[in-house]
């Protein structure tokens, strides 16, 4: 029940946020075209400005992923993971995830081919993309945007955050299933 | 932090490389990234222009105001930086809610629009203020109330049950978000990076 309630508000959404909001600012006598228009305009000039960015964060993680250095890496963690019941399988994943959503996705999938979706590894795996971000894109795009280069404190905090919903992911798995 | 990090993934990335015999792979990558990287800044020119107009109308209409009062007892906690009437606000707001319906092509423009608006107050726009950290910070760790891409894969690799796992989805995002704010707060404590903060030489204090 509270499945359907969620997935019928997800599909009807955005069609209701493209029809309230003209309605409303309608109504409020907003030249609503022309308030489209003038804010659409900017549209371009932010995705022109984090093009520096992007091509920094992404060319770096994709050296990076090439190498072999996240097997390397992966080898490496595993006895520490293995301690907290992360099957080795999903290790890679949890490693993919801040760097790639792509590559994230490409791992999830081909776990759900090894083991199937509904095994402990495919949940495992499920959760984890469902709660964690690509935070090292997110990163790039939402301070390129503004040409901000000294991130300060914001990447260790979404490293952080990551690192407690991929444990949680783990956690939650064991305990329900 | 941001320096340290992307030069030890070119430099680790180019020693494993010469070790293992990977070198080529890392020229095809770093080219590839570099194409994708555009490919991906254009693709949002028209989903970006789409919702920064609803945004907008949504602006002048006062809706985004109004929905910036409705959530002030949290957002002035969450942001003691920003006034509570400023754009910024409200601009956060339609973020935040836009990823926890899921609404991901609508929550970036509206992120992109939120930072903007935080860097007018900031000091020093080469550098990151607490509130955008912050914001930042809640943005990675993605709350989110129905995860549909994993849905859909699911779906497509053949579960027997795919949605059943949007209940442990919630308790994980959940726990990374408060885990967010915790991190992003203590650390704003730290000498490292209360030192370079861009808003220390005015303090902005409430009225209300």
């Amino acid at each position: 029940m509270f499945v359907k309630v969620i997935e019928t508000i997800s599909i009807y959404a955005i069609p209701f946020i493209l029809l309230f909001i003209p309605t409303y600012g309608f109504f409020r006598k907003v030249k609503v075209y022309e308030s489209f228009t003038e804010g659409a305009k900017e549209g371009f000039s932010t995705a022109i400005k984090i093009i520096p960015y992007l091509v920094a964060m992404l060319v770096a993680i994709g050296i990076f992923r090439a190498s072999g250095a996240m097997e390397l890496f992966t080898k490496a963690l595993s006895p520490v993971t293995k301690l907290i019941g992360m099957p080795g399988d999903i290790l890679p994943m949890a490693l993919m995830r801040p760097l790639s959503g792509g590559g994230a996705s490409g791992v999830m999938n081909s776990l759900f081919e090894a083991h199937g979706p509904d095994s402990i590894i495919g949940r495992m795996a499920s959760i984890m993309m469902g709660s964690t971000e690509t935070t090292f894109y997110v990163l790039a795009v939402y301070f390129g945007a503004v040409s901000i280069r000294k991130t300060r404190h914001a990447l260790p905090a979404g490293l952080i955050a990551d690192a407690v919903g991929i444990i949680t992911a783990v956690l939650v798995t064991n305990l329900m299933f | 932090m941001i320096n340290i990090i992307w030069f030890l993934f070119i430099i680790i990335g180019i020693i494993v490389a010469t070790v293992t015999g990977n070198i080529e792979a890392v020229t095809q990558a770093a080219i590839d990234n570099a194409e994708l990287a555009v490919e991906l800044a254009i693709g949002l020119v028209g989903v970006m222009a789409l919702w920064l107009g609803i945004m907008k109308i949504a602006e002048e209409a006062g809706l985004v105001q109004l929905l910036g009062k409705a959530l002030r007892p949290i957002m002035i906690r969450l942001f003691p930086e920003v006034p509570d009437d400023h754009p910024a606000m409200g601009a956060m707001i339609m973020n935040m809610a836009a990823n926890v319906l899921g609404l991901g092509n609508a929550a970036t423009p509206l992120g992109l629009k939120a930072m903007t608006e935080l860097n007018k107050i900031n000091e020093d726009k080469d550098t990151a203020s607490n509130a955008m950290c912050t914001f930042l910070a809640i943005n990675t760790s993605s709350v989110t109330l129905i995860p549909a891409t994993v849905i859909a894969y699911r779906a497509a690799a053949g579960s027997a049950n795919p949605t059943e796992i949007i209940g442990p989805v919630i308790i994980a995002t959940l726990a990374s978000t408060i885990a967010a704010i915790i991190a992003v707060k203590t650390l704003s404590k730290l000498p490292v990076f209360s030192s370079t903060n861009p808003m220390k030489k005015k303090n902005i204090v409430k009225t209300k």
